[in-house]
């Protein structure tokens, strides 16, 4: 269905392109393109639906796609949130049906540990190599 | 000053390679898998999609006796390929349930008459609530739910004639 | 003809990168005296007649595209004989023959240049360069020539040709890819000059200045490729983000970390003699992140990949190339750098200490960039799928980011050597007191999070400091370099403000309004005054017509478009916009809600032009470096000659 491909470096064709096929003629999810009333709420939700991703998108939020399921999801994220649920809480729904693929924002597991690893072992490379060259001679 | 610290670069970027190069020969699995095969199918009742078969909802999937639900829809080209497939499935034995998503009654109705209706019942997911809730991310996919309301196995895409007889060999090992 | 002519001229420009990667590669084994040997002699004559034949090569395929021959297929699959001239032209390379051929031709023309030009290096060296030029042009002919020959025949003339993308005859389309081009290849120059000095033991600050004018070229392209890319995002996207962290924006911005981190310690390197090995590692890593970047966008191994480019075979072939340069050079760089002394020391407090900082706190940013890039590619390989957003990339990025900032408003203040923080501390209080107000200023007029206050607040400090070294300064007897670097640093500090702003301030709206309703975003009040059909060369459109009026003011009309092309069938949404000083107004218009409702998706994002304003101040900031540079090279070469001429006059 709709696959939005930001192509912005170079190699050939750029294109965003919404390949028409089959549509659905149904109208959007209520909450779709609608925001809650709450302010605050709405924050919270917008908070969550740009780290969830778009299953039928290249690669993007559903935050940032119209894709109808990505409409479909965003009125879940909504209608949830109003309800009074914690973002985590839905998060971790939607990771519990779709795996870590589902969320942009990777949390420490035993396979995403390396992730948050290497920025602590790039800063004490960092610290390493300043100490070499300044450290030494006080 | 240590010479074995000028080959880490090197060492990474053959690590790079290796990753990359073996990644390259595998066939690219672009489909998202539900994380949900094994669990129960969760608490729900959807209202008809079509005239002539009756909604769908928890308490039809729990009647002990292993079913094909498929997600489908009419606005969905591969849907159509499907249909021979699934009315196959359905001469030899296979109970099928649907759950057509983002539907209207009239396009399931033309849909149904002009592809065949191989299915017992079919629940309209007007806001993909039943399909966010097991994993599954398009349409169509079909699941294997065994006779106490367990997804124990998913198939992502159409069912192809080459497939037709894994499907049931996965709907017998769900209802032993 | 024209086509065979074309396929002649690049199998002998092969030939000659042969030629000049053997006779560049035997002269400095035999470690021939300068001038002598035949064969050494041949290595400049190469390089310049390969640049010139596959520029033949290349204006050959731009001349098939031009006349629509029909019978070649590349023209035949990617043109059309209805475009408008200049979008055949640019078809040439929107194709990945083309865009190959457009590669090796820039690479080649630079080989040439230098051949021709550069004489500050030893004969040696500049042997070896060429030699290593020559190489990797070789591995860039034989893929064009074996697996992507843009010159192949249809055995049948088609009748028409394909390609009427209408999103390709975009002019920012048609233009932008070849400027990350020009990037990518300006560091190909700067990673020969880096083997080239490895491989002679010769990493001296001549060498820096040598390779400094390639590297500052690569990044200005790149640094306006860059911005350009994110604007188009922003507006063709039609949800207001303009950054994603993408793969496919990562590619791009990987080599821009790396070559902005060599053009630092390059200029270490030219002025005081210092970290050699970290330069000469830097070269390498910059190319090698315009090879990753192209091997990941086409090989398709990431998700986020252009359907049309990926193909696993050229991806294989890339990953070839890559493994031969890359690897080669890495490992010369293993077995080299413990012979290349470290060249003169300093203290942590001095223009090069802050510039050390600078350099090895881009490099980690670079090191996170593509850990997360890379990570899902990994976990792939073991069967599990991740996703590596803004969430992780945000946090991790600043922690690197925000130290490197705060350095970056001192480093310029500070001597060369060895200074003392005192001497610097009272203009450094001034910044940093409007930081402090910045953070006063911008908690009280919203609650902005973390990452986008600190951003505001060091925006500003930055803005200050980085104008304070004019300070007392003849502003017209400044060199051009101390200003470039003045313009890039304040852009810096313009394009920070700007994304910070954004994700502070912005004000979003989603209404579903009937013709006639009003809504209201920030300052604005847009009325949807019309929706009305109406049709392009190949697309209809539905267009909404919106007045948009700010703080009660005259109202402004926007006209926001949702546009169906049916060949290539495609939809798009063509955001409207309105540029105020202070901010944008972002409309866009969507689906029918009902029957007599539409969509409608404003935002009022405050400052946010400021991004690419700044985007285009760093690469302005990089064009005055460059005059500076070629200016005072130019100066000295006269110079010089004028000394020799009158010592031949005394002489006689």
């Amino acid at each position: 269905m709709k696959r939005l491909i930001v192509l912005f470096l170079a190699l050939v064709t750029l294109c965003v392109t919404l390949p028409v096929t089959a549509q659905d003629t149904m109208p959007p999810a209520p909450y779709a393109y609608r925001q809650l009333d709450d302010p605050a709420l709405e924050a919270r939700a917008q908070g969550l639906m740009e780290t969830l991703r778009c299953l039928k998108c290249q690669s993007q939020s559903i935050a940032d796609s119209d894709a109808p399921m990505a409409g479909d999801m965003r009125h879940q994220v909504r209608t949830r949130i109003a309800a009074g649920e914690d973002p985590e809480h839905i998060r971790q729904w939607m990771m519990d049906r779709y795996g870590d693929y589902v969320s942009y924002a990777p949390q420490v597991s035993r396979t995403t540990w390396p992730l948050f690893a290497g920025p602590l072992i790039l800063l004490a490379i960092a610290a390493l190599l300043m100490w070499r060259r300044f450290g030494r001679r006080g | 000053m240590k010479a074995w610290r000028f080959f880490l670069p090197l060492a990474i970027f053959l690590a790079f390679l290796g990753v990359a190069a073996w990644q390259l020969t595998q066939p690219k699995d672009e489909f998202v898998h539900s994380a949900f095969i094994g669990k129960p199918m969760p608490q729900f009742a959807m209202r008809a999609a079509a005239a002539d078969r009756p909604g769908l909802a928890l308490a039809d999937l729990k009647d002990g006796k292993p079913k094909l639900l498929n997600i489908w829809a009419s606005w969905c080209v591969p849907c159509a390929a499907e249909a021979p497939q699934l009315a196959a499935l359905k001469a030899q034995g296979a109970p099928i349930v649907g759950v057509a998503i983002r539907d209207r009654p009239e396009d399931v109705a033309a849909f149904l008459s002009r592809y065949g209706n191989p299915f017992d019942r079919i629940g309209a997911d007007d806001l993909s609530q039943l399909q966010l809730a097991i994993g599954s991310s398009g349409v169509p996919e079909t699941f294997v739910v065994d006779g106490n309301g367990v997804i124990r196995y998913q198939h992502i895409g159409d069912i192809r004639a080459s497939q037709v007889p894994m499907i049931l060999e996965k709907l017998r090992e769900a209802g032993q | 003809m024209i086509a065979e002519l074309g396929l002649a001229a690049l199998w002998l420009a092969a030939a000659l990168a042969a030629l000049q990667l053997v006779a560049g590669f035997l002269a400095v084994r035999q470690n021939a005296p300068v001038g002598e040997g035949e064969l050494a002699l041949l290595v400049r004559p190469a390089a310049v007649v390969q640049g010139v034949l596959c520029a033949f090569a290349f204006a050959m395929l731009i001349w098939l595209f031009a006349r629509t021959d029909l019978s070649v297929k590349l023209v035949a699959m990617n043109s059309h004989s209805m475009k408008p001239l200049v979008f055949k032209i640019a078809g040439a390379w929107g194709n990945h023959e083309g865009s190959m051929l457009l590669w090796v031709t820039v690479m080649s023309a630079a080989g040439a240049l230098i051949a021709l030009i550069e004489r500050r290096l030893p004969e040696r060296t500049m042997q070896a360069t060429l030699a290593a030029q020559g190489f990797v042009a070789l591995g860039f002919y034989a893929f064009l020539l074996f697996s992507s020959n843009p010159f192949e025949r249809l055995p049948v003339p088609a009748l028409e040709g394909n390609g009427l993308n209408p999103l390709l005859q975009d002019i920012g389309l048609a233009f932008h890819p070849p400027t990350l081009y020009l990037g990518y290849v300006g560091l190909s120059v700067a990673f020969s000059f880096a083997v080239g000095a490895l491989l002679t033991r010769s990493v001296t600050p001549d060498f820096a200045r040598a390779m400094r004018p390639w590297v500052l070229g690569a990044w200005i392209f790149l640094t306006v490729g860059i911005t350009a890319g994110s604007y188009w995002a922003y507006y063709e996207l039609g949800w207001g983000g303009w950054w994603f962290w993408d793969p496919v924006e990562n590619a791009s911005l990987m080599p821009w970390l790396a070559a902005t981190a060599l053009l630092h310690s390059a200029s270490v390197l030219a002025a005081r003699d210092a970290l050699r090995a970290w330069t000469i590692m830097l070269g390498v890593v910059a190319f090698s992140m315009s090879m990753v970047g192209t091997f990941l966008v086409r090989s398709g191994i990431l998700t986020s990949v252009h359907a049309f480019a990926v193909d696993p075979e050229r991806g294989a072939f890339i990953l070839i190339l890559l493994a031969i340069y890359i690897g080669g050079a890495l490992a010369v760089f293993g077995l080299r750098a413990s012979t290349i002394s470290e060249g003169e020391r300093f203290a942590l407090v001095s223009r090069e200490g802050a510039l050390v900082v600078n350099n090895v706190l881009l490099s980690a940013i670079l090191g996170v960039v593509l850990l997360g890039t890379l990570y899902p590619l990994l976990t792939e390989a073991m069967g599990v799928r991740v996703s590596v957003g803004p969430p992780y990339f945000d946090p991790a990025s600043a922690i690197f980011a925000l130290p490197m900032l705060l350095v970056m408003a001192a480093g310029p203040l500070l001597r060369w050597r060895r200074d003392r923080l005192q001497r610097v501390g009272s203009p450094l209080l001034l910044a940093g007191l409007v930081a402090l107000a910045g953070l006063v200023v911008a908690s009280a007029w919203a609650s902005p999070g973390l990452l986008p206050l600190l951003g505001l607040a060091l925006g500003a400090g930055l803005a200050v400091a980085s104008l304070l070294p004019l300070r007392g300064r003849n502003l017209r007897r400044l060199p051009l370099a101390t200003l470039g670097m003045v313009v890039a640093h304040f852009g810096i500090a313009v394009a920070l403000i700007g994304m910070a702003s954004d994700s502070a301030f912005s004000e979003e709206r989603l209404a579903a309004l009937k013709v006639g309703d009003t809504a209201a975003v920030g300052p604005w009040k847009v009325t949807l005054q019309a929706v009305s059909p109406v049709a392009g060369p190949n697309w209809n459109a539905l267009e909404g017509v919106m007045a948009a009026s700010y703080a009660g003011g005259e109202p402004v009309l926007l006209t926001p478009q949702a546009r169906t092309f049916w060949a290539p069938p495609q939809e798009t949404t063509e955001s409207a916009l309105d540029t105020r000083w202070n901010g944008q107004l972002y409309a866009v218009l969507g689906k029918a809600a009902d029957g007599e409702r539409w969509q409608v998706r404003l935002w009022w994002k405050p400052f946010v032009t400021l991004i690419w304003f700044g985007g285009l101040l760093i690469a302005l900031g990089g064009v005055l470096a460059l005059l500076g540079r070629v200016a005072g090279d130019l100066k000295r070469r006269a110079i010089r000659r004028k000394g020799a001429a009158r010592r031949a006059e005394v002489a006689a």
